[in-house]
């Protein structure tokens, strides 16, 4: 399903490069659980961008279901994130202006869906998150657990491949960040594959692999 | 993207900016107004000098000494003959000319008892109040005959039997005209500016007493009044030949009246057009101001930018959404600045109801194409600077 094959992140900072990946290489399968874990810096959060078609690799080859992802055009790698991968951020990226309905409607609307098509998904992504007599309400109404589960409605309505979930538990207590976890396991459980970036251990630990990174390199994959 | 779902999704982001938004809105609308106010003036100017021609009579020629074109080459080739009494009379006689009337000038000081006042003394004849379709408020206007016969009747225009009589009545009144004594037969009804003079602000004598006693030998114009309209080129044709039989040269030039308002008619679009000049610099500095609402929201909402390109929406749909926001903010200033200038025009119109001022179509087309062109203008540049932010650095944010 994913696959990186020696792939090398590196960005020009003045006149000195910085490698934020040294050669990695990892290949997780569909419907697999993947825990990222590393302190700030370790290049968890760039790999992650890497695999969610956001960045390319400097070096290296980087397979998404078979398709080399460094070759395709901007718009190719557009389509992919539009159908085939689901994004939960830490700071949750609602837009603020829209109800948590129409946050949820959002990626349809760029895909062209139709209103009531687009009104009936959202409706059920929300119902599937629990938030159902939420809908109208305004993500400045909502509580921290109850945004990050309609930032996870959105990531999942259009049925994609792949829930990358960069510290989505990061900026929750820890009552709502079990929650979110139990949920994204449920979608994992449904053969979603899942990849989390996290720093918390006690959050990794219920992965069923954990990647642990260091300096831009893999240090221990662990397999739980 | 469907496209209303598009305006929906621009319209809701300028929502969440109130003030900003009403702001760049205003800034159009001024300029939009400006256009629309403008050209309803300068067209209103111009239809006010069609109408005043129309007044005149559309079927007027106008015989003047001297030829427009520069002359040059060996000399006497370039005398001018007078314009004359005897030329006005043959003039009169031609069978397309169904009446005319000869001008003479000079600025005379005008005095009854220890009043005087300066102005254009005008010598004519009876036929000038029926080519210029003047009306008299009292008495009548020169009295037909020979015109090589000069009487000492004068008729007064309004304003100069105001100021000289200060309410008694003139009839039968003797003024005098610099040393010359005139009777008062006739004073007219108010008339206002006409083509060169006022005629409020006229005197008229017979035509060949002013010429003797301002020692003129040519006349200023002739007046020709044609029988039929259609034969106006004809008639001109016969003028011309005429007076080239008579003087044995072309030295006189005949305008018609079509010809006068053509140059009026154009002065007065470049007049038009230079206003509207001046208006569209409002609207640039508005377009400015788009301009840099839009980046101002670009660079704030970055995160918004990120997520959006995370989510799978395409560059072309992240720059049509901008753009739309811009074309949005532009437009609906084109409608407000219309109404404005609609409402600014009709205030106008209430103050000076004899100015036929009203926005033409072509301006209110013109200005909502203006506002949309100025959307698109001056939105293309922050769209583009939207859709080419890495969507890594726009996220990583708050």
């Amino acid at each position: 399903m994913i696959r990186l094959e020696g792939v090398w992140r590196t960005y020009r900072v003045g006149d000195g490069e910085v490698h934020a990946l040294r050669d990695v290489t990892l290949e997780i399968a569909a419907g697999e659980h993947v825990a990222l874990i590393g302190p700030s810096g370790s290049g968890k959060s760039t790999m992650l961008h890497i695999v969610g078609c956001l960045d390319r690799p400097t070096r290296g080859k980087y397979l998404f279901e078979g398709r080399e992802v460094g070759a395709l055009s901007e718009e190719e790698r557009s389509l992919l994130r539009r159908n085939r991968i689901g994004f939960v951020f830490q700071f949750f990226h609602l837009l603020p202006r829209l109800s948590a309905l129409g946050n949820v409607e959002l990626p349809m609307l760029f895909a062209g869906t139709p209103a009531d098509e687009r009104r009936a998904r959202a409706t059920q992504a929300l119902e599937a998150v629990g938030l159902a007599q939420r809908a109208t309400h305004r993500p400045d109404q909502l509580s921290g657990g109850e945004r990050q589960r309609v930032a996870i409605a959105r990531a999942v309505v259009m049925n994609p491949a792949v829930l990358l979930a960069d510290e989505p538990t990061g900026n929750l207590d820890r009552h709502s960040a079990l929650e979110v976890m139990d949920l994204l396991e449920s979608m994992s459980r449904r053969g979603l594959t899942l990849v989390v970036v996290t720093h918390d251990p006690a959050i990794a630990e219920r992965a069923r692999r954990v990647v642990r990174m260091a300096d831009g390199e893999i240090v221990t994959t662990v397999n739980s | 993207m469907r496209f209303l779902d598009l305006l929906r999704f621009a319209a809701g982001a300028l929502r969440g900016h109130r003030l900003r938004t009403a702001l760049s809105v205003t800034g159009v609308a001024v300029g939009i107004a400006a256009v629309v106010t403008l050209t309803a003036l300068g067209e209103g100017a111009r239809q006010y000098v069609i109408d005043q021609f129309a007044a005149l009579g559309s079927s007027l020629l106008i015989v003047f000494p001297g030829r427009v074109e520069t002359t040059g080459g060996p000399p006497f080739g370039g005398v001018t003959h007078d314009l004359t009494i005897d030329d006005y009379r043959m003039l009169a006689r031609l069978s397309r000319v169904r009446r005319s009337a000869p001008m003479a000038v000079a600025t005379e000081r005008v005095r009854y008892g220890d009043r005087g006042r300066d102005v254009p003394v005008l010598g004519t004849t009876a036929d000038f109040a029926l080519v210029r379709r003047l009306e008299m408020g009292s008495g009548t206007f020169l009295p037909a005959g020979d015109p090589d016969q000069g009487g000492n009747e004068i008729v007064l225009g309004l304003t100069v039997a105001n100021e000289l009589f200060r309410g008694e009545n003139p009839l039968g009144r003797i003024v005098r005209v610099g040393p010359w004594r005139f009777r008062v037969v006739g004073v007219l009804a108010p008339r206002g500016q006409s083509l060169t003079f006022n005629l409020d602000e006229v005197v008229f004598v017979p035509v060949s007493t002013a010429m003797r006693v301002f020692n003129r030998s040519t006349l200023f114009r002739i007046l020709v009044d044609v029988r039929m309209r259609d034969e106006l080129a004809l008639a001109k044709r016969d003028v011309e030949a005429l007076m080239r039989e008579r003087h044995r040269a072309d030295d006189v030039t005949v305008i018609t009246q079509d010809a006068l308002l053509a140059a009026f008619s154009s002065i007065l679009n470049a007049l038009t057009l230079a206003l509207v000049g001046i208006a569209s610099v409002s609207l640039a500095v508005a377009g400015v101001g788009i301009m840099n609402v839009m980046l101002v929201s670009v660079t704030e909402r970055r995160a918004e930018i990120g997520l959006l390109k995370a989510l799978g929406a395409l560059d072309r749909q992240v720059l049509a959404a901008f753009l739309a926001e811009a074309v949005l903010l532009a437009v609906m200033g084109g409608l407000a600045g219309l109404a404005i200038g609609a409402g600014a025009v009709r205030v106008f119109v209430g103050i000076y109801p004899s100015f036929p001022a009203s926005p033409p179509a072509w301006a209110v087309a013109a200005s909502l194409a203006l506002s949309l062109a100025v959307g698109v203008g001056f939105g293309v540049w922050p769209a583009r600077r939207a859709t080419r932010l890495d969507p890594v650095a726009a996220l990583a944010r708050r």
